[in-house]
């Protein structure tokens, strides 16, 4: 074992500058797909964590369901097709991207307080795989969160016209926000650089987020101030563009929008995320 | 300043400042700090925390830029092409760095994946490694499981996986136990000659700058205040030191001393005194005579050739311990 001996490694410091260029882009996935993998590997040697992010949205979804399951009787209220269930399944999904990505910026003040962050912007590692590695991480464990949740919901007797389409655009607005809050989470990670003040933070943003949009109660049976401040709101967006998706008559026009919106703000995010990685290297 | 073509490292008058803190002053972290490493070699930076060695290792690792003043990191300019020098430099941080929730082989693959490693070559060198530095029998469990020498051994594993030119160890030994700490002294002794890398070493260990560097440089205040082998810069230092423990503190002491033939560089440090002289076993006698004479009771009275600790007082003058443990 010890005998083995590596062959020698080409000197990449010497490699021609057009040469190295045109390598990036491949590193910059190479390097996301090394630090996702890294992230997804931690997340499974936690069973402790897993469980919770798992059972949480289970908790959510069957409380809110029976606890407010008379509201669908409030006039006004959206009620299509039927039970409070099938309303709140989206409003679930959305909230557990949500909670779950705000979050997401703990990994990097680990890594800070470790060293690992020093020693990984040390290495030739693309700074971009290090925002993609924690967004393709969120999003793959959102992905599976939102099909959980489905299940629940659909064992618990919630039906979906909207069949494949209706989950497909659920999961994508889901990745969406979540790839929103994470960059949020991260960005402050990086600037304010303690866990305390990031969970702070993140939940003072979090929770008003969640209860001034339609996760839970249809903004139409609302005071109008939450329903205009709901407009406004990116998990608002989220939540409306998977509820018309997964109801039988999905308004598109509706529908794209919002996703684009949301697609904007994910990408506002990222460089947001990108900029404080920047102010966090000049401060060393 | 002449480049000069053997360095591996080269790094002339770097200035840094960081901002003021809540109501403080800017602080200077360097100030016109130059140093080499030549290939192959040990270089220590030697000094108190704040000396300014953290923030050297940063602007040469590339994490920090320096204000002014001009480094190469294998013949790379750091500010220029900071990628190129990350490939061509491993880092072993102050703290342990290794990522806890993985393996040994894990963190090691990852890194030589990074540094642009086929899968196949990383887990080689991986091996290759583990074997070295011991760690065989411990590759398949968690980082986090490690004790603090191996944990460090992984660090520095890390840092080699590359086949780097340059490595840096940012105080490799702070916070080890004795026993781990001597077993890191022999493997860090015995990378340089195995991997031809050259190495610059912070360090606030006196003994460990001592016996690992081929080259020992003080730092004080952002700058180097004096650097050579330390060989040479005991030797510059002629005869040896008498230390002197009073019973209690006395304001005279030192001018009783300065009257003492043979004796010069006479300090005091509350209770303890220090002088050079050209024997110190043939100064004794006459030391305690003139205490005794002047009513100054004495605890004890050692005699030692030149220390590195002697060299720093000398230069940055306060001594080592004390500032080192402030």
């Amino acid at each position: 074992m010890s005998t083995i001996s590596a062959p020698p490694l080409p000197t990449m410091a010497a490699a021609p500058d057009g040469a190295r260029r045109a390598n990036a882009t491949g590193a910059l996935l190479r390097h996301s797909t090394f630090l996702t993998a890294r992230a997804v590997r931690t997340l499974l040697r936690q069973p402790a964590y897993l469980a919770i992010t798992l059972v949480q949205p289970v908790i959510w979804l069957l409380l809110f369901g029976q606890l407010f399951r008379n509201v669908v009787r409030i006039p006004g209220f959206t009620a299509a097709s039927g039970s409070y269930l099938e309303f709140i399944t989206p409003g679930v999904i959305v909230m557990t991207a949500l909670f779950s990505s705000g979050w997401a910026g703990t990994v990097y003040i680990e890594d800070m307080d470790r060293g690992v962050m020093d020693r990984l912007l040390a290495s030739p590692v693309r700074r971009g795989a290090m925002i993609v590695g924690t967004l393709a991480y969120q999003s793959l464990t959102t992905t599976v969160q939102t099909l959980i949740v489905f299940g629940i919901a659909y064992a618990s007797g919630a039906r979906f016209d909207g069949g494949a389409v209706g989950v497909l655009v659920t999961v994508l607005a889901a990745c969406l926000i979540s790839v929103v809050i994470a960059s949020f989470s991260n960005a402050i990670a990086l600037l304010v650089r303690q866990q305390e003040a990031l969970i702070g933070i993140s939940q003072f943003i979090v929770l008003p987020l969640q209860f001034l949009s339609s996760s839970i109660m249809d903004t139409r049976v609302s005071p109008a101030w939450v329903r205009h401040v709901a407009r406004y709101n990116p998990v608002d967006w989220a939540t409306t563009a998977a509820r018309s998706a997964l109801s039988g008559h999905a308004e598109w026009g509706a529908i794209l929008p919002r996703l684009g919106f949301l697609l904007a703000l994910a990408v506002a995010m990222g460089r947001l995320a990108t900029r404080a990685f920047r102010s966090y290297q000049r401060s060393l | 300043m002449s480049p000069n073509p053997a360095a591996a490292l080269v790094a002339a008058e770097l200035t840094k400042t960081y901002p003021a803190g809540r109501g403080g002053p800017p602080v200077r972290a360097l100030d016109g700090l130059s140093v080499s490493v030549a290939a192959g070699t040990i270089v220590a930076l030697l000094g108190r925390n704040g000396a300014g060695k953290s923030t050297t290792v940063k602007i040469l690792t590339t994490l920090a830029r320096a204000d002014s003043g001009t480094a190469e990191v294998a013949g790379i300019d750091v500010s220029r092409d900071p990628d190129g020098v990350r490939h061509a430099i491993g880092l072993v941080s102050q703290k342990s760095s290794s990522d806890p929730m993985a393996t040994g082989r894990e963190n090691l693959v990852l890194a030589g994946r990074i540094q642009g490693l086929s899968r196949s070559a990383a887990r080689g060198r991986a091996a290759e490694l583990l074997a070295r530095l011991d760690l065989a029998d411990a590759a398949g469990r968690l980082a986090k499981t490690y004790s603090g020498g191996m944990a460090r051994k992984l660090d520095v594993a890390i840092g080699l996986v590359h086949r780097p030119r340059v490595l840096f160890l940012d105080e490799p030994t702070t916070g080890l136990d004795p026993e781990a700490r001597a077993a890191m002294w022999a493997e860090i002794g015995r990378l340089s000659a195995d991997e031809q890398t050259a190495i610059l070493l912070t360090t606030h260990y006196l003994e460990e700058a001592d016996r690992l560097a081929d080259r020992v440089a003080i730092v004080d205040a952002g700058r180097v205040v004096v650097e050579g082998t330390p060989d040479e810069l005991k030797s510059e230092l002629r005869g040896d030191t008498v230390q002197v423990e009073l019973v209690a503190g006395a304001a005279h002491a030192v001018a009783v001393l300065e009257r003492v033939p043979g004796l010069g560089e006479v300090s005091a440090d509350g209770t303890r005194l220090r002088a050079r002289a050209e024997s110190g076993a043939q100064a004794v006698p006459g030391v305690l005579a003139a205490l005794d004479e002047s009513g100054i009771a004495v605890a004890s009275v050692t005699v030692a050739r030149p220390s590195l600790d002697d060299v720093y007082v000398r230069h940055v003058g306060r001594e080592f311990a004390e500032e080192a443990a402030a």
